[in-house]
């Protein structure tokens, strides 16, 4: 459980975190999302009692964290994945983690396992890591006390798809198991498949929040054919209310079998057919980074198989 | 009769960790980085090259235990304010303060350990240069008097002036928390100080603030009354002043 209530923090004279407040339930995984310097950050170290805010309150655990006995037995936490001694060996810095703790150094060549680095990556300096191994590292530094809560900073950055793919799943079970998950992200599309709620902040402000499905909802289906007339014909046929999409193709107000279903009537060949990804989240999004080039693709749909839709 | 197996009671999650496991932490610190541990591997390196050379080379009269143990330490008092220095600001130089403090938010706690860890370093490099001076002092077996011959005031002065210079350095890293200023000017200020004392009217106040030159006797001879206050004073100006700004700025310091 953590609740941020009117957090506020001001730096150099500027609101860098303004009047904040969520709440993550035990069991879901709650996406933390905004481009680059919206804030993200200085919510999470306010939240850890690693900077102190300037008004509202964070609980975590129901009280505040700096008043939890021994943090990381219930709290996991990965705020900076390249705050490690170059210096120190991997396994090493998870061994220490587990002195401070508590919990038995058997727990390191475990949690390397469980975090895909194997012996000899554990063996080598945090100098010789990538990002990616990095990461993985400070997840198996947030994991070794075996918490309730984990707050994880941008955990995605770094990863390659198959990384990806592997943590999605460990928070997915984390939380499955009545773990409460709290991780940022700069990219709508690292939080979106994971995450049970989100929190969108930009320039220090929450912008949105919700769940993944009521900020999603309502945005139907994208489709797209080589033949735009014959589609339209279909859909037009099939009742469907159709607009041009953004990018070729046109976005329906209905789920992706009843386009489906209306293209194979007419006997249309698609090419691609998706679930839209809420066109009002991707624009609110999309005004937030504005300007900062790495922040946001623009794919508007999420592509599924398409070959069998037009079958 | 069925017993009810009494719970066994687990290590509590919730158990706070103690100063003797948070020290613990600190000295292996100091010794799991290359950096760490070739500096205390050069510092017991220097400290048998340099009795081996007065062994070698100086005069029988240099050969007693007393003054093999000042050849001793004298690496220790040079490098070991720099490990010191090392354990506070490598946090903030590598920004490992970020997972320290999220696992110790106490920030108090973690400076207690480290100032802990510090003496306890100090306190196992002056048994090796005591053990060191020994062995050498047996081997070389000098034709005088009284070899052996030292008071146990002496020996825990000796013991003393490393442990201050080990305090001073802890508290320039906490005050500056970062490497290379602190290492700087933890050589440079003192040479700085002695400067002013050239100038006559700064000599008598030098006489009490300089610690160079308070603690310059703490090594050689038994320090009278008037020179343990000079020694303490001069503490307040290079030990405590530094400690206090350094204790004030940890516990606000924002992380990033």
């Amino acid at each position: 459980m953590i609740e941020c209530d009117g957090l506020t923090k001001r730096l150099g004279g500027r609101t860098v975190v303004d009047d904040v407040s969520f709440r993550c339930e035990p069991g879901t995984v709650t996406g933390f999302l905004g481009p680059n310097g919206a804030g993200k950050t200085t919510t999470m170290r306010m939240l850890c009692d690693l900077s102190p805010a300037d008004g509202g309150t964070a609980r975590v655990l129901g009280g505040r964290y700096r008043e939890l006995p021994n943090p990381g037995r219930r709290v996991g936490i990965l705020l900076d994945a390249s705050a490690q001694h170059p210096g120190r060996r991997g396994r090493e810095v998870l061994a220490l983690a587990a002195q401070v703790m508590g919990v038995p150094e058997t727990r390191v060549a475990e949690l390397l396992r469980r975090v895909g680095l194997d012996e000899s990556a554990g063996r080598k300096r945090v100098r010789q890591y990538s990002l990616g191994m990095r990461q993985r590292l400070g997840i198996a530094h947030a994991l070794i006390g075996d918490p309730e809560v984990l707050i994880l900073d941008e955990p995605a950055n770094g990863l390659d798809p198959e990384g990806m793919r592997w943590m999605r799943e460990l928070l997915r079970d984390f939380a499955d198991r009545g773990g409460t998950v709290l991780l940022s992200s700069h990219l709508l599309h690292e939080v979106e498949a994971t995450a049970d709620r989100l929190v969108i902040i930009g320039n220090g402000r929450i912008q949105a929040q919700g769940t993944r499905d009521e900020l999603l909802q309502g945005s139907g289906t994208v489709v797209e054919a080589r033949d735009e007339a014959a589609l339209r014909a279909a859909l037009d046929a099939a009742g469907l209310a159709a607009r041009p999409g953004s990018d070729g193709g046109f976005v329906v107000e209905a789920d992706p079998e009843e386009v489906g279903r209306a293209a194979l009537a007419g006997g249309v060949a698609l090419r691609r057919l998706g679930v839209s990804e809420g066109a009002g989240l991707e624009q609110l999004f999309f005004d937030l980074t504005a300007g900062a080039p790495d922040a946001f693709p623009t794919a508007a749909a999420t592509d599924t198989d398409l070959t069998e839709a037009a079958r | 009769m069925s017993a009810i197996a009494a719970p066994t009671p687990a290590p509590s999650r919730d158990a706070r960790p103690g100063l003797v496991r948070l020290t613990g932490v600190e000295l292996r610190k100091m010794v799991d980085t290359r950096a760490g541990l070739w500096l205390l591997i050069t510092t017991a390196g220097l400290t048998l090259a340099a009795v081996a050379i007065v062994c070698a080379a100086g005069n029988a009269q240099d050969q007693t235990f007393r003054s093999l143990l000042e050849v001793a330490i004298a690496p220790s008092s040079i490098l070991l304010p720099i490990v010191g220095i090392l354990l506070i600001t490598s946090e903030w130089t590598q920004r490992t303060a970020l997972v320290t403090f999220a696992l110790v938010p106490q920030r108090g706690r973690v400076l207690i350990a480290k100032l802990l860890a510090g003496l306890l370093l100090t306190l196992a490099a002056f048994l090796l240069c005591v053990a060191v001076a020994a062995v050498a002092v047996a081997i070389v077996n000098a034709d005088v008097d009284d070899v052996w011959t030292i008071s146990g005031a002496l020996v825990l002065q000796d013991l003393l002036s490393i442990a201050i210079v080990m305090a001073v350095g802890l508290a320039f890293g906490t005050a500056l928390l970062a490497s290379a200023p602190a290492i700087v000017l933890y050589f440079a200020l003192p040479i700085a100080f002695a400067a002013l004392g050239a100038l006559s009217f700064f000599d008598k106040i030098a006489d009490w603030t300089d610690m160079t030159r308070t603690t310059s006797p703490i090594t050689s001879e038994l320090l009278s009354g008037t020179e343990w206050a000079r020694v303490g004073v001069s503490l307040l100006v290079w030990l405590a002043l530094p400690l206090v700004v350094g204790i004030w700025r940890v516990r606000r310091e924002e992380l990033r």
